[in-house]
């Protein structure tokens, strides 16, 4: 079951990170580029799970939990500086 | 007490997940938990808005089934519109009326409307108490408006008694 | 055998909201129709595919799961904020273009628009 369903899974992610990619390159507005640029982290969040099931690693996991919180920061810096024109106020 | 720890649950969670995610909870990591779970909470004292307790359990974990409940169908009815013709989509932004006027529980709310159904919350209006909400696809404002404070808004004030 | 089918079944439905997210994102019309793809259907997918490790992984080496509990809590309290604040940021965004083409000039001229 999961030699079949696992490559699937991962192209699918793959497949959505190249679109992520594209709509960042095209924008046409910032806040788009960053909602592409915050998705595509989730997403490889969702790749480094798949790679953990792969894998059989524990590692991985740890991998995920900085992706995810360096993702939502950098998120967060970012429309704070759409916001304000600055970071720190 | 409440100066050594202002937010005894809060200090728990930190400390819980400080060793969930430390390699192996030995001595040492069990200490800087701990160092961690008192020092937090009083150096972030002054971000925290004021103090909310569940008066009902029971109507915390119904509320929570649902809001679960929806996330799913949620999902399963913007799928059919994500694939099906943009030209057929009628977005648009309409005003929620709040009865809510703490803080948090408004966040909170915000954040339910975020994951449920179609609808994105944008903006919270103190001055006038309402919530700014964006639907992917809308035909009936008022009605719209009425089940979000129908399905989650006077759940959440039985909740929170407030 | 049947988990290993509900593993099997979670992660095709979690990779496939996963990219259901990503096709909103990319082609519906309008940033605010667009922001509706990854807040909703992308954490869900990525919270089954999380749910797919936890039961994989507690199965394989028994070591709980503890851990992807820690991952999903934080990206379903972390989708409505940052969905929240690109909302601000794009409403900000479109009152400065307004401005700029109604005449009024800005400190910044309204850079980086494009």
């Amino acid at each position: 079951m999961l030699t079949l369903t696992l490559p699937i899974a991962i192209g699918a992610v793959l497949l959505a990170m190249a679109l992520n990619l594209w709509r960042m390159a095209i924008g046409p507005t910032r806040p788009d580029r960053i909602l592409a640029l915050d998705t595509l982290s989730i997403n490889t969040i969702a790749l480094v799970m798949l790679l953990d099931i792969a894998l059989g690693s524990v590692v991985y996991l740890e991998a995920a939990l900085i992706l995810a919180a360096m993702g939502f920061v950098g998120t967060v810096a970012l429309c704070k500086f759409i916001l304000s024109g600055d970071i720190i106020e | 007490m409440s100066h050594v720890l202002p937010r005894p649950g809060l200090s728990l969670l930190i400390l819980g997940l400080w060793l969930v995610l430390a390699p192996a909870p030995t001595t040492g990591q069990v200490l800087i938990g701990l160092a961690l779970a008192v020092a937090l909470p009083v150096l972030t004292r002054g971000f925290w808005p004021g103090r909310v307790r569940v008066r009902r359990p029971l109507a915390a974990l119904r509320l929570l089934g649902v809001v679960l409940a929806d996330i799913v169908t949620a999902n399963l009815l913007v799928a059919r519109q994500v694939l099906g013709p943009p030209e057929r989509l009628r977005p648009g932004f309409f005003a929620v009326p709040l009865e809510i006027h703490d803080p948090f529980v408004a966040t909170l709310l915000g954040s339910i409307v975020s994951l449920t159904p179609g609808t994105v919350s944008v903006d919270i209006d103190r001055e006038r108490g309402a919530l700014q909400v964006h639907a992917l696809h809308i035909e009936d404002p008022a009605a719209a408006a009425a089940q979000i404070k129908s399905r989650y808004e006077a759940p959440l004030k039985e909740v929170f008694a407030c | 055998m049947l988990l290993e089918i509900l593993i099997g079944l979670l992660l095709l439905g979690g990779a496939a909201f996963v990219l259901l997210g990503s096709i909103g994102l990319a082609r519906l019309p309008d940033f605010f129709m667009r922001l509706h793809g990854p807040t909703k259907a992308t954490t869900l997918g990525v919270g089954a595919l999380v749910l797919a490790s936890l039961l994989h992984v507690g199965t394989e080496e028994g070591t709980g799961g503890l851990r992807e509990v820690a991952v999903m809590l934080f990206l379903f309290i972390t989708a409505p904020i940052t969905a929240h604040l690109l909302a601000k940021a794009a409403q900000a965004e479109e009152r400065r273009r307004t401005a700029t083409q109604a005449g009024g000039t800005l400190p910044d001229g309204g850079k980086g628009t494009g």
